[in-house]
């Protein structure tokens, strides 16, 4: 972003400290817009100023801009499932955190018969895989005309568009193109691609139904030269294709053009500044097996997901070629400056009385999560004590001496679990095997040690609850 | 290798095979002791520690307020335009693009394991890591001397790996020397780790002097350069890896691992009599990682070009972006003159298999999309994990799965530059 110092936007700012954005200064206001966690909208007082005053209005305007990213926004599709790409503003997470996820788009060829693309359109919208508290998803469609017809492309397009996620339209004809954008324009489906051939009939088709578009070419300059003829044009909305090459010295020079257009831009250069596409799916022209060819598309794929991609075009739907993917995308986005913890405490788990186990956790996010999800799938009624570990994680905590056997007493004190439950029995992690003796001395409580995975929870209890005599 | 081949290391997944007898066994993991499967320690300290750095940055700025005009001109100008609908551009605006360049003044010190007989011991070849002048793969900015190697893992005592694993090592698991011969020969291993977890006193607690003589038959029956492992057990390793260095007096062993909490001076000190290299394992905090550097290099007088760094791999999906930020941090550091940490990177990439993802049948969540055969996410749990930190700057890399060793090298050497293939055919026309 343009702004280097909270000075340079609290300048802007009506400097009353009235604290209506949620901090209790201008001068915070500013430093929280200066790492991208406010944003400029939150000063109520300026932008309802704006409405009435025009020197109120250019304010809000230049701190718009102060503030705005190295690389440009760019919005795929509309309303609950549109899709934000770029945005960044460093090239190393830890610098700041890295902001909008890769999308990830899936190939749908028009070649395919309707109930194959009822099928690949069903396992994108469906696809989920539970991750530290949530779903994780995968974002869209990328149609595809192989058919080279453009009435039956413009058919597929309107039968895809019906999933309700954003789409990429993918053909260098611009008559195809066209003839989908006359149903779809509306969805504002990303159009792919201009190249040095055709790129007058794309600018055309970009202004006419305001879409964004992919620019497309291996040669840096003829690339640079795209994006600004379509900027100058008033194209605002670009993505950059440097092409990926599956293989090889391919696959190098892919790499280097990935990192050099956005080190280029995040260095000063605004003409190369856009987000950038990656296409894993080139796997697919490598003579081979479809798991090798999947193998290749999911490498792909991660080195790009490391390195600055933000859109990529993928063809496996494989749950096993997805899974890693989404979840590498997570960790490299996940923002550096949160914490991963949950807040301590005794937790329901279904609808547990007198007589239920009582088990214990870290407050770890991944691993509270975990178990929690596991007991809930499972259907167990529990209660769940989570331990302050300082957001670390069993196995960890336990050799650090965050996991120790005062803490639980403590716990078990603060949450009253004693009057809760009748039996004084307490199920302890099996990474934390070796405090079994020591929380025994310290509660009085008996401590029963479970798996070391609470995926096994369930079998577990069937062996060992209720405790029999004398355990 | 060639991509092709890949499916043969697969075996085909098989359902009868899955619905086995031995479920405990299958879904029992190895804990590699000494490296562990450690997800997240000091994710405190690490926040800590981002949030000192951006109050740094922030007070840094504010002391030297710097004004910065924008081109607020130029929006206006292009709606202008817009509005007044211009012609379409008959060619293209020709614009020369001007990539970036990166120039460090470090660079990583390089390090050379194994030896020859010329040079003291009895390796048929030697293997030199770091030498680094640039972010990994950077070849744009500076060349890359030394390509990352693969060291594959091989145990003293036959261990419970998960059922992906298992099937490649069966046959070589009472026996040591075969299964260091195995993977060179059979998986193309760069080189070899021996992990004497026999000798941790909770297993079979076996004598030192029993132990060493594995060292021994391994290094007999390779050539390549080799990785000796401890237990983990904090008493016993120092002098377990003494004693190793002794018998491997000359053979520029990595012994694995000195830490903060273990007698770090007794294994610097054996292995600068015996010219041995010494691996600095800390727990994913950069801080602890330059101390214990210090220590053995200024305290025990380590020479430089015989330290290796572990700064803890957290597998895919279990803190791998602390692992992958921790060693970037690293490097960037070291690239910009900080000499204590100017040295190989090695990634104990096997850890991949704590991970459910990796080894679990299936997802014991409701609501999940079914995971799919674990025969084949395993491995591509490995490669990922692997593959991530390798853009972080790892140099050596600790590996289990033959597949995903063959998969990480084809990639290491494309993105090294010493492949020469290339595919001339777009995607667009993909079947």
């Amino acid at each position: 972003m343009k702004a280097k110092s909270p000075l340079d936007i609290y300048k802007l700012l009506p400097q009353t400290n009235c604290g209506e954005c949620g901090f209790d200064t201008c001068m915070s206001f500013a430093a929280h817009l200066l790492d991208r966690s406010a944003k400029p909208t939150q000063c109520k007082p300026l932008v309802e100023q704006a409405k009435k005053d025009e020197k109120a209005k250019k304010k809000l305007q230049q701190i718009e801009e102060l503030v705005a990213p190295e690389i440009a926004e760019v919005v795929i599709g509309t309303g609950d499932y549109a899709v934000k790409i770029g945005g960044e503003d460093v090239l190393h997470r830890h610098e700041l955190t890295f902001f909008n996820p890769t999308a990830f788009f899936y190939d749908i060829p028009d070649t395919l018969d309707d109930k194959e693309i009822d099928e690949r359109c069903s396992k994108v919208v469906e696809y989920r895989k539970f991750y530290v508290g949530k779903f994780l998803t995968i974002e869209g469609m990328a149609v595809r005309c192989a058919s080279g017809d453009a009435k039956r492309f413009r058919e597929v397009v309107k039968k895809v568009a019906g999933y309700g996620r954003p789409m990429i339209l993918v053909s260098l004809d611009p008559k195809c193109i066209r003839s989908a954008l006359e149903v779809v324009a509306d969805k504002r489906p990303l159009i792919y691609a201009a190249t040095e051939d055709n790129w007058r009939e794309f600018l055309k088709l970009a202004l006419e139904f305001k879409v964004p578009v992919t620019l497309r070419s291996k040669d840096l300059n003829t690339l640079k030269s795209l994006a600004v003829t379509f900027r100058n044009a008033g194209v605002k909305d670009i993505v950059l294709d440097p092409i990926t090459e599956p293989l090889g010295e391919g696959l190098r020079g892919t790499f280097e053009r990935v990192i050099q257009l956005r080190r280029t831009a995040i260095n000063g250069d605004k003409d190369v500044a856009y987000p950038i596409m990656v296409t894993p799916i080139s796997a697919w022209v490598i003579e081979g097996d479809d798991v090798a060819k999947a193998y290749w598309e999911c490498v792909i794929g991660a080195i790009f997901i490391v390195k600055y991609a933000d859109v990529m075009i993928f063809k496996s739907l494989e749950p096993w070629t997805i899974m890693p993917l989404v979840i590498l995308r997570q960790n490299i986005y996940t923002d550096p400056r949160v914490p991963v913890q949950v807040e301590p405490g005794l937790r329901k788990i279904g609808n547990p009385d007198e007589n239920s186990p009582v088990m214990i956790t870290t407050n770890f996010a991944l691993t509270y999560y975990t178990v929690e999800s596991d007991l809930t799938s499972a259907k167990i009624d529990c209660w769940l004590l989570v331990l302050d570990t300082g957001g670390i994680c069993v196995e960890a905590a336990v050799a650090g001496g965050q996991f120790n056997a005062s803490g639980v007493k403590e716990l078990m004190k603060q949450t009253g679990i004693e009057e809760k439950v009748k039996h004084r029995y307490l199920i302890i992690p099996g990474l934390a095997a070796r405090l079994k003796g020591a929380i025994e001395d310290e509660t009085g409580w008996k401590v029963l040690v479970g798996p070391i995975d609470s995926g096994r929870i369930k079998g577990w209890l069937e062996q060992n609850w209720p405790p029999k005599n004398g355990d | 290798m060639k991509i092709d081949d890949l499916f043969k290391l697969l075996k085909k997944y098989n359902i009868e095979e899955l619905e086995g007898v031995r479920i405990e066994g299958d879904i029992e993991i190895e804990i590699e002791p000494g490296t562990g499967i450690l997800p997240i320690i000091q994710a405190l300290a690490q926040e800590l520690g981002m949030a000192a750095y951006h109050l740094a940055r922030a007070s840094k700025i504010l002391g030297f307020p710097v004004e910065q005009l924008f081109g607020a001109e130029l929006k206006p100008e292009m709606e202008k335009r817009l509005e007044k609908k211009e012609e379409l551009p008959r060619e293209l605006v020709k614009a020369e693009f001007k990539p970036y360049k990166s120039e460090f003044p470090g660079k990583i010190n390089e390090v050379t394991l194994g030896a020859t007989p010329k040079e003291g011991g009895t390796r048929k070849y030697t293997i030199t890591v770091g030498g680094e002048r640039s972010l990994p793969f950077y070849l744009f900015d500076s060349e890359q001397p030394h390509l990352p190697v693969i060291t594959v893992d091989v145990f003293d005592k036959p261990v419970p790996f998960p059922k992906a694993v298992r099937e490649h090592y069966e046959d070589v698991m009472d026996n040591p020397a075969e299964w260091a011969r195995k993977v060179v020969k059979d998986f193309g291993a760069d080189m070899v780790t021996i992990h004497l977890v026999s000798t941790d006193p909770l297993l079979d607690d076996t004598p030192i002097h029993e132990a060493v003589k594995t060292v021994e038959e391994v290094l007999q029956a390779v050539k390549c350069p080799i990785v000796v492992g401890g237990s983990g057990n904090k008493e016993k390793d120092p002098p377990l890896l003494e004693k190793v260095a002794e018998v491997a007096e000359g053979e520029r062993v990595l012994l694995a691992s000195a830490t903060l909490d273990t007698d770090w001076e007794r294994i610097a000190n054996a292995a600068k009599k015996y010219n041995q290299v010494v691996l600095a394992w800390t727990q994913l905090d950069i801080n602890s990682q330059k101390t214990l550097n210090r220590y053995l290099l200024k305290k025990a007088g380590l020479s430089p070009n015989s330290l290796v760094m572990d700064p803890t791999t957290a597998p895919l999906g279990y803190g791998i972006d602390y692992a992958f930020s921790n060693m970037e941090r690293i490097r960037l550091a070291a690239l910009k003159g900080d000499a204590d940490l100017a040295f190989p990177i090695s990634s104990g990439t096997t850890n991949a298999w704590g991970a459910r993802e990796a080894w679990m049948k299936e997802s014991p969540i409701s609501g999940d999309t079914s995971w799919g055969p674990r025969e084949l996410r395993g491995p591509l749990w490995e490669i990922l994990t692997g593959l991530t930190l390798a853009l972080a700057g790892v140099d050596i890399f600790m590996m289990l799965h033959p597949a995903s060793v063959a998969v990480l090298k084809d990639v290491i050497s494309m993105l090294g530059g010493k492949s020469k293939e290339s595919i001339d055919k777009d995607w667009l026309v993909v079947a």
